[in-house]
């Protein structure tokens, strides 16, 4: 009995199970429509297909934990990933390990740069992210010059993402290395705590010794860092690098984070609700096409699944909070 | 003191990066300038080995969407070639940007320098309208190639895609490619996308309109919005929604390129065609079953920038006014005739698109 009770509490006491609940009547729903969903292949095509979207996700969780907002991501993607495409495509470097390290390094700059603008500039998040939008878009398209990268180009980068280890796809295993390491920093780490402060009471964090600029540059350099790794992989991914890639689709980075009970206003946010907000987005974006709803109706349900989640979500946290309450004034 | 001078710090750079940026653009758009000069040289010498044919001394211009758009160029190289072959002088201009205050600029200081002749891939249907009015009322002969303008703004339009055309020859491929029977798809773009919905629905009355299509199913038009990421998704759902399927038919660029890597990397045994790029879909165009896609369709930018070129001279010589039932001879390309467009205007049609195979894509992948 007493048991009993604390499962229940754990389901409305946490907006994960919240989400997770969710996830697992998506999941049932779907595959009862479409038996192919819940098949290891399906599972495996879908991860990979999401995997850029679920990492930049994580990069979003640190920068929305301490207040701030990136739309630049998107921008740092397709100018690193343009960088990596021109370079394969014209012999430079062939070595895709170097490629790889040369894309993060540029997103780790096109971020620090952003992060110095915010945190030293004292310029509004939003409105730095939007000039660093258009000037690292407008530069990849300088790096592109008219040109593209396509699968014949492109040479040994694009086996990478068909390669796979123990049977695992080499995206699906970068996509997982991300996830697990956030999760440990995020939880047990002094690092991960003092972004949590930082959003949660800035002046407080600031009082108590924490260097709060220097948090928000370190969360932006790992934004842009990850978007970096992202451009990279989504060129290996499509065997194509173009400098219009995967333009406007930060709003899905940030809708993931949202969804999976990340606030808006920091301090608020978890390495799993983040993974579980990605994963309700990619399963919709996997499963609309699969159980046959109208091609012009798939973005009207995406929208109203988006936010029913959304809405599950609200209310969960303020049982959540009325419980908390209760139990202080007992 | 120290914020200061960081923030100092921070501007100077921001002020270099756009420095730095507005430079490489000037260098893009002096190439482009040194590209005009050729053109205008060229010909000087061209005209004085055949001593100048009727249309000797007149100048046609072309105006393409953007500096670097490898489309536009080779349709340019098209335009420049006849041109200078009948003795005339090509000018080719680039603006600096895809906008149409960039082409707007560029048609002014046309007609100041009082050109015969303007062919423009338009970056906007309305906004230029204005400026061209500005030119034929200086006696400007004005047609349109790639992407139209208004009724209003133009004498002719130059139409590289035959709505009518591409349903048929995308139907052929269709019908060729599966044998004549089982069931095949289409990948679109977005479910608004104008010249995809038409380019479908001419494939639908193509296929109704004969017999020999009847074994042929059409299960599904998916739409993947031209992004990689859900056109993957279309063309997988596709796959798994219908085992018998035997093609997917993409008329979209971004759509055939996500759905050949899906189906080469698959090893699947549903075969592809549509539109695409030829750079783009090298790696998947071939005979055998390691590739998905046996060949597709594309216009032919060079052809189209040659018939801009015949119908310019055609109009500046008064052989045409752009008129519905106009005829000419454009060269070696044959006969052709203007006729009504969709939009209240008048058009040519280039002809069938070009189909790209593995004969002829290793030739075509450095143009475009």
């Amino acid at each position: 009995m007493k048991e009993n009770k604390s499962i229940l509490k754990k389901i409305t006491g946490s907006r994960e199970a919240s989400l997770l609940i969710v996830l697992v009547v998506l999941c049932v729903v779907i595959s009862m429509r479409s038996p192919s969903f819940l098949t290891l292949k399906s599972i495996s095509d879908m991860l990979k297909n999401n995997a850029v979207i679920m990492i930049m996700t994580l990069g979003m969780l640190g920068v929305l934990l301490v207040g701030g907002i990136d739309i630049s991501i998107t921008s740092t993607l397709a100018l690193s990933g343009m960088t990596a495409g021109m370079l394969v495509k014209y012999g430079i470097v062939e070595n895709t390990f170097l490629l790889f390290v040369i894309a993060v390094a540029i997103g780790g700059l096109c971020g620090f740069l952003a992060g110095l603008i915010i945190s030293k500039g004292k310029v509004l998040p939003i409105i730095a992210t939007m000039g660093f939008m258009y000037i690292y878009r407008g530069l990849a398209y300088i790096v592109a010059n008219s040109q593209w990268a396509s699968a014949e180009d492109l040479g040994a980068f694009k086996e990478f993402a068909l390669g796979s280890v123990f049977g695992i796809n080499n995206v699906i295993i970068v996509l997982v290395i991300c996830y697990a390491v956030f999760f440990v920093v995020m939880k047990w780490t002094k690092t991960g705590r003092m972004v949590y402060a930082v959003g949660s009471n800035r002046e407080a964090a600031g009082i108590s010794g924490i260097n709060t600029s220097s948090v928000e540059l370190m969360v932006y350099t790992v934004m842009g860092t990850l978007a970096g790794l992202c451009g990279a992989l989504a060129v290996s991914i499509y065997s194509s690098a173009q400098p219009n890639m995967l333009y406007g689709r930060e709003m899905d980075v940030i809708a993931a984070c949202v969804i999976g009970g990340v606030s808006m206003t920091g301090g608020r946010g978890s390495v799993a609700g983040a993974l579980l907000g990605s994963l309700i987005l990619a399963i919709i974006a996997k499963a609309l096409p699969l159980v046959g709803i109208e091609a012009i109706a798939q973005n009207t349900v995406k929208g109203v699944i988006i936010l029913a989640v959304i809405v599950l979500n609200v209310i969960t946290q303020r049982v959540m909070d009325k419980n908390n309450l209760k139990g202080r004034e007992m | 003191m120290k914020k200061k001078l960081i923030s100092v710090l921070l501007c100077v750079s921001l002020a270099a990066t756009m420095l730095a940026g507005c430079g490489s653009e000037k260098a893009a758009s002096s190439n482009a300038d040194a590209g005009n000069d050729a053109g205008q040289e060229a010909p000087a010498e061209s005209g004085s080995t055949e001593g100048g044919g009727a249309e000797g001394g007149k100048t046609y211009a072309i105006v393409t969407k953007a500096a670097g758009n490898p489309f536009n160029e080779k349709t340019a190289d098209g335009f420049k070639e006849v041109i200078e072959a009948s003795g005339g002088t090509a000018i080719i201009k680039h603006p600096e940007a895809p906008t149409a205050d960039a082409q707007v600029s560029v048609i002014q200081s046309l007609i100041s320098q009082g050109v015969d002749s303007i062919c423009i891939a338009a970056n906007d249907e309305n906004a230029l309208q204005a400026a061209l009015e500005e030119a034929m009322a200086a006696g400007i002969k004005v047609c349109c190639e790639d992407s139209k303008t208004n009724p209003d703004s133009r004498q002719v339009f130059v139409n590289q895609a035959g709505v009518n055309e591409i349903g048929v020859a995308l139907m052929e491929a269709v019908h060729d490619i599966t044998g004549g029977e089982g069931q095949w798809a289409v990948l679109s773009a977005t479910s608004q996308a104008a010249n995809q919905n038409a380019w479908i629905e001419a494939m639908k009355k193509t296929m109704e309109s004969d017999e020999k299509y009847s074994k042929l199913e059409l299960v599904e038009v998916a739409y993947g919005d031209d992004e990689p990421q859900k056109s993957t998704d279309q063309t997988q759902a596709l796959l798994a929604k219908y085992p018998n399927l035997k093609l997917i038919c993409a008329p979209t660029t971004v759509g055939i390129n996500a759905a050949a890597k899906v189906l080469q990397d698959e090893k699947s045994s549903v075969k592809l065609t549509g539109l695409g790029l030829p750079s783009e879909m090298a790696e998947y165009i071939g005979d055998d079953d390691a590739h998905s896609c046996p060949y597709m369709y594309l216009w032919n930018p060079i052809d189209l920038g040659r018939l801009g070129a015949y119908t310019s001279i055609a109009l500046v010589d008064g052989t045409i006014t752009g008129a519905e039932g106009d005829k000419f001879t454009a060269g070696d390309m044959g006969d052709y005739e203007v006729i009504a467009a969709d939009d209240g205007g008048t058009e040519m049609i280039l002809g069938a698109p070009f189909k790209f195979d593995a004969s002829n894509i290793d030739e075509w992948k450095d143009v475009y």
